[in-house]
């Protein structure tokens, strides 16, 4: 009998030599005659364990890591494939603090399956949703999705359920749900490791949001740097259809759903609904106004539900049990759980799905366990490019949407970037400014011109030219940019910016205290 | 009035019935649902401050300075891309709305040139004026910043400059010449604040761009510029008036410093073009004031003899002295009368009125012999009218569009974009064509069906459509039944099914695969709403005529006419086609196309006229030429036309034309014909009279005076002139005098008045007391005629056959930047696209000919031979070849034959068999024509 070994196929751990610590596996497992079946399952979501092995044994999995391909003969020697004892051995992967402390509702799955097994992934419940979902009618699962508390997880957080119910209240002869995989926030992975530790997720996902609204066909607007993720997607759905939860005739229902993958232009802008949209239909990527609501003129013009892919696949689950239970977790108005995602100067970074409620500062130290150059953490930045620095007096501030946007923060897509003392404010919000002056589709004026003049007011802050005035001009500035900028790119660029300023005023060469 | 700023309503009308009513700055306006709060706010009064949005375009959403405030709504929505809603409050204007255009024009201004005072966009600059309205007084970002004030300046088109440091990246022209024009030229590049205009990856010349102004017009600062209004500065007033090029009839606004036209401009209400325009009509009117142009009258007593400038009452007189002379040598036959298509009707009407009452004889004849008679004549024996049935608005409503022989996008540009919008939004193409013309599959459209058949076998492919549709059950017969003659219809079909018209037999004839004829008839016959549009390459065939009238009994079968979506659709070549027509140039009808041999309406004229009128037909001009040759027909007056170019088989014309006694031609230009003339009178362009064109959908439009005639004298004021030698006393004020005879004497133009054109803009005849405001689409009801007639269209192959010897077909048509015989465009920078005629060849027939791009070639058919340059290109079916017709010395006609169409002599310019082989030199004719050229040239006073 052969032993059943994980290492995680996942880029993030590809990236740190999982590759070669699975081909090394296998090599030893041959000169050994000790029989392996290798699975190259999803990350687990603990970065700095990465490449994290583990072997299944009788009574439970059993992680090692971070493995390197030289440690290999050495767990063999100490007969890993049966849990033995080793420096690198973490003891059964669901005793581990860091998972052991979270809520995997959407990634309950991921890193336990194969992740192109349709086999694991219905006998670890897959399917489930998208089987009931066949049996009931589009209003009640609209239904389900709106009492869940649901909410956008692409960044604007509103109720998922309105949107379904647009889509579903809207004619057209065709209509789509289109998938937001353009994850294009830095420090965030949530998407990516669904797609390539789980992708049959987001496909049950689509589905039933395509039975729900009468869409026939899915858009998978995937992030060009993700070559992984569409491999995996790729095979996914070809195996799906070839089960017949895709394709003219899903399950026999007689109803057509299937799903096409597409790559992103590699512009930050066409994240954005719209500008996605505009790539989508072979165009430049730039925004178009709303209204239209996608909702209502999406995709050619047709209605179009469009998610981000935490929010198409927490749908499964709510579908299957109720959106109740759903419901359950979460504070608030901010239901259910989210996939926070810890990156920049932390120690442990990764991935932790928690309801919402949680605070920075129990994430940051209880999961993160500070920076990982042990120096004090100065600030997060919460939420993307986009969102807002925080400084530690906000860390308690409970990540409730509400609650976290009168602490002037913005959840967004979960990303959690750590900075330690060393950081230069000013430096960041000149970063922000930049980054909108390069990322910016150039349609409106505030953006375009904006977020260029930005980045020289805050030089000339920078330098001491008429500091004052400066100042009074680049709040002027941001002022323009948030009230008149078409979409929130321009429209939020002055958050990282004005959190910065206000925050870290000494940082811009200011001697004036925060003033919150 | 400030004549050069045109009010803008921000963004485009809606046409919804439902209406939404809402409050902006407290006043309540309603307006039809869908229309932007933008609009509604103009129609309220309100402006609302913009830069990206134009009327004549989707807005867009991207300047932001238009944001307002809506009670109950969140930040501050732009008001040209929020649809009005019921109940709306709206606020333009409040302290933080001011301070946000402020913010949003001091970017702008940070990265822009302060030259207004050098700017030629000063004074009529949409940035100039909106810094003004927000009220900008610093720019405290500095003007040290990045910027674009480095940019190159692109002149490489003639017309207009593109200068990317004063580009606000609005995207105007990028929607205009998408939106608007189809042409999908331009993009703009980069993101972030590197974004740019650029045409493609080249220059404006070099790029896709047709030149049609579009994007120019929708500039809304100096960055795209007219290069006239650089040279010449701001206009003082303007006055609307209508493109004297082709049978769309453009409305222009003649932007005028004094009489110097600085630019023409589209008018936005102009029903035929609303708006647009072609690089023709928008740019290519320098050739009015010409140093070419023949400003003084001038006579001679044989073509070898120099010419004498003399005054126009001399020359009046000499002309009529040589007129009554000849008459009295030769008999009242003897002389007669050309008319334009490019004048005004009411020059057109006083030159027949001159011809029967003061030459009293009727012959006279008009240029549209040469390209639309038979659409007179089949229309007329089918329809019971020789006209269009539509105005160019119904495209919009046309599901299937049928393009026959027609080539709009170089020939007929504006509606070509109008048809290309439809298209966009979803309607289907059939192009039945020889050539693979753009329509077939340009930018965002692609036809369904590309019948390339071989030329001449119209008639053999539209009744194989008329089989399928017979056949196939597809015929609408309640239509039938309630509209068509049932004997006439019976009998057609009885033809039409017979195996011969199938698509298979047809097949053969025309080289189209049956299937693709079946596969359109049915597309044609089972949609909503199907038009058909054809062209000269219907006409000017040997069966012209029965061509036309077979694309009428498709029309019927399938009950496509009477409604606006559908019809039958001539695409006049020539601005005043469909006028002179109406006009009564035609020697056998009087002006309404009522037959001289119709004693009640001879009656009438002769009673308004006080003369007698000859009831037979009058020459036609291919009789004339051949009288001319025997001796019968000696002295010829010629309105704005030139015959020797433009008619066929040149060589025959001119030896007719060597025989005349007394050649008198009237025109801008000493143009071919003139080389062969004994009076010179000088004509008037567009610009210098009054009067109004008839376009290709019957709309009547004013042309107005913008500038006085260089000669003294407008074309009519010539005519009358003559009329009053002549001893038939003519006398008139004003054009409007001319039109009001028309309208007393025609019973299609009764309504019509210039009062009326001015308050409607325009009129489409019929228009009298049933139709008091004109008549949008015709046959509403029922067809004129009554029921309408089938008529048995059997395929009869011309007799212009390839062989051996002659084993190509050539076929001939125009291009976009130039004009029939090019008197005007190639006094222009137009010929910057086209500054010779070539030759298209399918690359395998040049293979086989040793022949490589840019040869010289050497065209001969059995009438004559010509040399010009080859061009191969895959547009072409093997075994056709193609060239236009706008240079004389390469002059296609001396190649085309005399073949003409059974019914109305029209010449089958669109077939004949050639030969073509390398050449060395230039052909005998063109060595002769040369050395005639320059000796005429020579006669010329300096
Ligand atoms: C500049 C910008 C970039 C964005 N990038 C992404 C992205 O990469 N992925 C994403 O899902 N949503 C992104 N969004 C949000 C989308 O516009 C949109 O709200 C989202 O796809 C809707 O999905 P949701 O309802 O699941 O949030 C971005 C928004 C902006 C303004
Ligand atoms: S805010 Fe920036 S990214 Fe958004 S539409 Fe305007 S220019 Fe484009
Ligand atoms: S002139 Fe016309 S074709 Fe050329 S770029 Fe402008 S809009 Fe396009
Ligand atoms: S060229 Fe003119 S219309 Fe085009 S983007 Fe620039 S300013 Fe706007
Ligand atoms: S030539 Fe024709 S299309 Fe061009 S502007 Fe004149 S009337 Fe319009
Ligand atoms: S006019 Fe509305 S955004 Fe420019």
């Amino acid at each position: 009998m052969s032993v059943t070994v994980f290492v995680p196929g996942d880029s993030s751990a590809r990236s740190v030599g999982a590759d070669e610590v699975a081909q090394s596996i296998a090599r030893v497992a041959a000169q050994r005659k000790q029989p392996v079946r290798i699975v190259r399952n999803g990350s687990r979501g603990m970065a700095w364990l990465e490449p994290l092995v583990e072997v299944a044994t009788d009574a439970s999995r059993i992680a090692y890591g971070p493995v390197a391909p030289s440690d290999v003969g050495a767990l063999f020697d100490a007969g890993f494939l049966r849990g033995g004892d080793h420096r690198l051995r973490l003891g059964p992967t669901g005793q581990i603090d860091w998972l052991r402390k979270q809520t995997r509702l959407t990634f309950a799955r991921v890193g336990v399956i194969d992740p192109t097994s349709l086999d694991e992934y219905a006998a670890h419940g897959g399917w489930v949703g998208l089987r009931k979902a066949l049996a009931m009618t589009g209003v009640s699962i609209v239904d389900e999705v709106m009492q869940s508390g649901l909410r956008w997880r692409g960044g604007a957080a509103f109720p998922a359920g309105i949107k379904w119910k647009t889509v579903l209240g809207a004619v057209g002869d065709r209509k789509y749900v289109v998938c937001n995989a353009d994850e294009g926030d830095s420090g965030t992975f949530s998407d990516r490791m669904v797609m390539e530790g789980d992708p049959f997720l987001l496909i049950e996902g689509m589905a039933i949001a395509g039975l729900a609204l009468g869409a026939t066909e899915g858009w998978i607007y995937l992030r060009s740097e993700y070559p992984d993720a569409e491999r995996t997607l790729l095979t996914a759905i070809d195996e799906a259809r070839a089960a017949g939860f895709l394709g003219d005739d899903v399950l026999g229902s007689k109803k057509r759903f299937d799903i096409r993958l597409r790559r992103g232009a590699g512009a930050y802008i066409c994240g954005e609904e719209t500008a996605m949209l505009e790539s989508l239909e072979g165009k430049r990527g730039m925004v178009r106004p709303k209204p239209p609501l996608p909702a209502i003129a999406g995709l050619f013009g047709k209605p179009s539900l469009i998610h981000n892919v935490m929010t198409l696949a927490a749908v499964p689950l709510i579908v299957e049990r109720g959106g109740a239970f759903y419901a359950s977790f979460g504070v608030g108005r901010s239901k259910g759980t989210l996939p926070f995602q810890l990156a920049g100067n932390v120690k442990h970074g990764g991935l932790v799905e928690l309801p919402f409620g949680v605070t920075l500062r129990t994430l940051l130290d209880e999961f993160g366990g500070g920076t990982a150059s042990g120096r004090p953490i100065r600030a997060v930045q919460v939420g993307g490019p986009l969102g807002a620095f925080l400084p530690p007096a906000k860390f308690d501030v409970p990540l409730d949407y509400e609650l976290f946007a009168q602490a002037g923060g913005m959840i967004g897509h979960g990303g959690i970037v750590v900075f330690d003392d060393t950081v230069d404010m000013a430096k960041m919000a000149r970063y922000a400014m930049q980054f909108c002056a390069i990322e910016s589709c150039g349609k409106c004026t505030p953006c375009r011109i904006g977020s260029t003049r930005g980045v020289e007011v805050i030089d000339k802050i920078r330098a001491g030219d008429r500091r004052d005035a400066n100042v009074a001009l680049l709040r002027d500035l941001c002022d323009t940019m948030t009230a008149a900028s078409l979409c929130a790119m321009g429209g939020l660029t002055p958050s990282p910016v004005l959190s910065a300023l206000d925050q870290f005023p000494e940082d811009f060469g200011l001697r004036t205290a925060a003033r919150t | 009035m400030d004549s050069n700023k045109v009010a803008d309503a921000g963004t485009p009308a809606r046409t919804n019935t439902a209406t939404v009513t809402l409050s902006i700055d407290g006043a309540a306006v309603t307006v039809p649902a869908g229309t932007s709060v933008m609009r509604a706010a103009f129609e309220a009064g309100v402006r609302v401050p913009k830069l990206c949005a134009t009327d004549s375009l989707e807005a867009f959403g991207s300047c932001r300075l238009c944001l307002v405030e809506i009670d109950g709504r969140k930040g501050f929505p732009a008001s040209c891309t929020t649809p009005a809603e019921a109940g709306m409050k709206v606020r333009t204007q409040t302290e933080k709305l001011a301070k946000l255009r402020r913010g949003t024009m001091e970017l702008y201004i940070s990265d822009h040139p302060l030259d207004c005072l050098t700017c030629p966009a000063n004074g009529n600059c949409e940035l100039q004026d909106m810094a003004g309205v927000v009220g900008l007084r610093e720019v405290r970002y500095g003007y040290e910043g990045e910027n674009h004030l480095t940019a190159e300046k692109d002149q490489s088109n003639p017309y207009f400059t593109f200068d990317p440091t004063k580009c606000i990246v609005c995207s105007r022209c990028v929607r205009a010449c998408e939106e608007v024009q189809g042409t999908f030229a331009l993009t703009v590049e980069g993101r972030g604040f590197q974004s740019k205009i650029a045409p493609g990856s080249g220059s404006f010349l070099e790029s896709e761009c047709v030149s049609c102004g579009a994007c120019v017009q929708a500039c809304p600062t100096a960055t795209l510029m007219e290069k006239s209004v650089a040279d010449a500065g701001q206009p003082d007033h303007s006055v609307i008036t209508t493109c004297a090029y082709c049978g769309v009839g453009c409305a222009f606004r003649a932007e005028v410093k004094g009489n110097q036209v600085v630019r023409m401009v589209p008018h936005k209400d102009g029903k035929a073009n609303h708006g647009h325009s072609c690089v023709k009509g928008r740019f290519a009117w320098g050739y009015a004031t010409h140093p070419d142009r023949i400003t003084k009258p001038m006579i001679r007593g044989a073509i070898t003899e120099p010419w004498r400038t003399v005054s126009w009452d001399e020359a009046i007189a000499h002309t009529a002295r040589e007129f009554r002379r000849i008459q009295a040598k030769y008999g009242r036959d003897a002389i007669g009368g050309i008319t334009s298509s490019r004048c005004t009707n009411e020059e057109t009407y006083l030159v027949q009125k001159l011809v029967r009452a003061a030459f009293k004889n009727n012959n006279v004849d008009t240029c549209a012999r040469v390209c639309h008679s038979p659409t007179g004549y089949g229309l007329k024996t089918t329809l019971g009218e020789s006209a269009g049935t539509q105005d160019f608005d119904s495209v919009d409503h046309a599901d299937v569009i049928v393009v026959i022989g027609a080539n709009p996008t170089d020939a007929h540009p504006v509606f070509a974009s109008r048809m290309k919008q439809r298209l966009r939004d979803g309607a289907q193409l059939i192009v039945v064509d020889p050539r693979r013309i753009d329509l077939v599959r340009s930018a965002h459209v692609e036809a369904a069906y590309h019948l390339a058949l071989t030329p001449g076998t119209n008639v053999a492919v539209l009744n194989a459509l008329a089989h399928v549709i017979v056949t196939e059950g597809l015929a609408k017969d309640d239509y039938v039944a309630a509209r068509c003659d049932p004997a006439e219809y019976r009998k057609w079909c009885a033809f039409i099914r017979d195996p011969k018209n199938s698509p298979d037999a047809m097949a053969a004839i025309t080289g189209v695969r049956a299937d693709d004829l079946r596969g359109a008839a049915r597309l044609y016959a089972k949609a909503r709403n199907a038009a058909i549009y054809y062209g000269l390459g219907v006409t000017e065939h040997s069966q012209g005529s029965t061509t036309v009238m077979a694309i009428a009994n498709l029309a019927m079968v399938t009950g496509n006419l009477g409604r606006p979506g559908v019809g039958v659709n001539p695409l006049r070549g020539q601005n005043n086609v469909q006028g002179s027509c109406d006009m009564g140039s035609f020697p056998h009808e009087l002006p309404g196309y009522r037959h001289v041999s119709d004693d009640s309406v001879r009656a009438l004229f002769e009673a308004a006229w006080g003369v007698t009128l000859d009831a037979e037909p009058g020459l036609r001009i291919p009789n004339m030429f051949d009288a001319a040759l025997d001796g019968s027909f000696k002295g010829l007056y010629v309105q704005g036309e030139d015959i020797a170019q433009s008619d066929p088989d040149t060589q025959h014309v001119t030896k007719a034309l060597s025989a005349m006694e007394c050649l008198v031609v009237q025109d801008i230009f000493a143009n071919e014909t003139a080389k062969y003339a004994h009076v010179l009178l000088p004509g008037s362009s567009f610009l210098e009279k009054d009067g109004t064109f008839t376009n290709a959908e019957r709309r009547i439009s004013r042309v107005r005076k913008v500038m006085p005639p260089l000669a003294g004298l407008a074309d009519w004021e010539v005519t009358v002139a003559l009329s009053n030698a002549l001893g038939h006393p003519m006398s008139y004020a004003h054009p409007s005098e001319v039109m009001a005879e028309i309208a007393r004497l025609t019973p299609t133009f009764t309504g019509v008045s210039y009062e009326k054109l001015d308050r409607l803009g325009s009129i489409q005849w019929p228009c009298n007391d049933d139709a008091p405001e004109g008549t949008p689409v015709m046959h509403e009801k029922q067809f004129v005629r009554g029921k309408g007639r089938f008529v048995v269209t059997e395929y009869v192959a011309t007799p212009e056959r390839t062989s051996r010897k002659y084993p190509l077909l050539l076929t001939t048509g125009r291009i976009l930047s130039q004009y029939n015989v090019g008197a005007q465009t190639r006094r222009t920078d137009n010929v910057a696209w086209h500054d010779a005629d070539v030759l298209d060849l399918h690359p395998h027939d040049a293979e086989q000919r040793g022949i490589v791009e840019g040869d010289r070639v050497c065209v001969r058919s059995r009438a004559g031979e010509t040399t010009l340059r080859a061009r191969l290109s895959t547009r072409m079916q093997p075994g056709v070849v193609y060239t236009t017709f706008h240079h004389p010395d390469s002059s296609a006609n001396v190649v085309t034959t005399e073949n003409s169409d059974w019914a109305t002599n029209c010449p089958e310019y669109k077939v004949t068999a050639v030969e073509v082989t390398k050449a060395g030199a230039s052909s005998e004719w063109q060595r002769r024509y040369q050395e005639f050229s320059r000796r005429q040239d020579d006669l010329l006073p300096d």
